[in-house]
């Protein structure tokens, strides 16, 4: 990483909407360049997408969220990494991790209605051989995500006019 | 009736900035960079921290000088980050922000008609803060990129001058004041006995990897400073209203006999944040710090960019989180243009003279706004400058 991409990821991660122009002021630098790090970090996979980060409570989509602790039995010399990359494939699957403690994987899953949730892990998840144990906790409201407080007061307190 | 204002009072003139305040009332979508305060909340853990102490029943008053804890972690601050050495029990005294600081020194150390040397342009309230305690407020002009030079100064001292206020970096320009003329400065002060006070509020907020030398961190000039700083910008703490003095044993006694008899102690809510704020800081190296800096850093590259686009003359500052262009080429005077920029669209600008005479021809800018807002503004006085040479063209023709 170099001292530019670096100055640049926090920026782009607040918004990364910000015009090309407006991001070389801000680093101190030419928009060619600052155009050559960001298409570099882009190559190297360090920024992944660019995408909003919405508020699904606020429209009129329904759709059930559940976090899955999964128990797996590691196989040799692939340890998790193998289960864990073919349970990364359903597209009801949203993230992956690999946990510490009594569980080892987490997986968030996302489906239209409770039924379909519900047959995903019994009939998709449940059944992979290496899994030997799950335990389902649904999402009932979400207030923080990826750093970012929902329904926050933006005002601004401060009065218009200081010393 | 008698008259029970105070003659002292009554020589204070009232402030620009209420004349802008109520000038806002009824504008609509104003957007306002008049503010002087970081646009941050203060950091999580200073809240919870203050809030675990009023759940704990931490509500009693604190030693006048503030509480022990308090006092050790500002001297290993000051040690660390700004090569000064206070002794925590006898040279630091915690005040309700920088502000009972400034009054609190000049009331311990001015005699009816003392002359305090004020760098122009500077802080609104040093010149009243003088007068209200019998002083005589000084203007020094400072040179075209807002330095004091030794020369500047040494033509205003008087056999009456007892006092030089330094605050750097400063409020309004955004200067930080270079080695070359502080050392001419501090020349100067020894040479005519001045004490100096210097109010540090924004030494954490310096870009371009500049940094502002402390004066009393030089040679023979501890002895001769009183130290002003506090928490409100580079915590983020401003409405906690919490700061210190830190001066040598001999002054900062005298202090104590003010402090006590007027204020008793600070807040104990805010010392036990202001606490947790540089127990923190030590632990990660001021991280939370640096993390508002670069976003200041940014936004200041934005106004710089903006107002040269513009064609507003502007020094480009080193420190704190104001601009102060010039805005001469237009013709109007600082108050004409803020009040029309307001009016018009709605961006609220300081006007440079309610920093001194010096600041007459200039604005202040404030950068702690979120960039997008900051975009907007320049947009809206992009329109009003235009808007202000095209009549001025036409005039002309």
């Amino acid at each position: 990483m170099t001292p530019l991409q670096e100055k640049l990821l926090p920026i782009l991660e607040e918004d990364c909407r910000t015009p090309l122009d407006v991001l070389a002021v801000m680093v101190g630098d030419t928009p060619e360049r600052v155009k050559e790090a960001i298409e570099q970090l882009e190559k190297d996979q360090v920024i992944l997408r660019y995408r909003p980060l919405v508020n699904w409570d606020k429209t009129g989509r329904t759709f059930v969220e559940a976090m899955i602790d999964v128990k797996v039995t590691p196989q040799r010399d692939k340890g998790f990494d193998a289960i864990a990359k073919r349970i990364v494939c359903y597209p009801e699957v949203k993230n992956v991790y690999l946990m510490s403690g009594a569980y080892d994987l987490i997986v968030l899953v996302e489906a239209p209605t409770l039924k379909e949730l519900a047959l995903f892990v019994s009939e998709k998840l449940s059944v992979l051989d290496s899994v030997t144990a799950t335990s389902t906790s649904f999402v009932l409201k979400r207030y923080k995500q990826e750093g970012v407080i929902f329904d926050e007061l933006k005002e601004d307190r401060r009065l218009l006019v200081t010393p | 009736m008698r008259d029970f204002i105070s003659s002292r009072v009554l020589s204070i003139a009232s402030s620009p900035l209420s004349e802008f305040l109520t000038l806002t009332q009824g504008v609509k979508n104003i957007i306002s960079l008049g503010i002087g305060e970081p646009d941050f909340v203060t950091p999580y853990h200073i809240r919870e921290e203050m809030i675990d102490s009023l759940l704990d029943g931490q509500t009693q008053y604190t030693d006048s000088r503030g509480i022990q804890p308090l006092r050790e972690a500002i001297a290993a601050y000051l040690k660390e980050r700004h090569d000064l050495c206070y002794d925590p029990n006898s040279e630091i005294i915690v005040t309700i922000g920088a502000s009972e600081a400034i009054d609190l020194v000049f009331r311990t150390v001015l005699e009816e008609g003392d002359e305090v040397l004020l760098p122009d342009p500077g802080y609104i309230s040093y010149e009243p803060c003088v007068r209200l305690s019998g002083g005589v407020p000084v203007p020094v002009a400072t040179d075209s990129t807002f330095q004091l030079t030794g020369q500047a100064l040494e033509e205003c001292v008087t056999p009456r001058s007892k006092v030089l206020v330094l605050s750097y970096p400063n409020n309004p320009t955004g200067a930080v004041l270079d080695d070359e003329h502080l050392q001419q400065i501090v020349d100067v002060c020894k040479r005519h006995n001045l004490l100096v006070i210097s109010d540090e509020i924004y030494n954490e907020l310096v870009y371009d990897g500049v940094r502002q030398r402390s004066v009393a961190a030089l040679p023979g000039m501890r002895e001769r400073t009183a130290t002003l700083n506090g928490f409100s910008k580079a915590f983020a703490m401003t409405g906690q209203r919490i700061g210190y003095v830190a001066a040598p044993e001999y002054l900062t006694a005298a202090f104590s006999k003010v402090h006590t008899n007027t204020i008793l102690c600070a807040s104990r809510t805010s010392q036990m944040g202001a606490l947790a704020a540089l127990v923190e800081g030590q632990r990660t190296d001021y991280q939370e710090v640096a993390k508002m800096r670069d976003s200041y850093d940014a936004r200041r590259r934005l106004m710089v960019h903006a107002f040269s686009e513009m064609g507003l003359e502007c020094y480009e500052p080193k420190g704190a989180f104001y601009m102060f262009p010039s805005i001469k080429s237009t013709g109007l005077s600082s108050r004409e243009f803020c009040k029309r920029l307001l009016e018009e669209e709605g961006v609220v600008c300081i006007p440079g003279h309610a920093f001194g005479k010096m600041g007459e021809g200039h604005i202040r800018c404030c950068y702690a706004t979120a960039h997008e807002r900051l975009m907007e503004a320049f947009s809206r006085m992009r329109a009003f400058l235009e808007r202000l040479r095209s009549q001025s063209c036409s005039n002309d023709c």
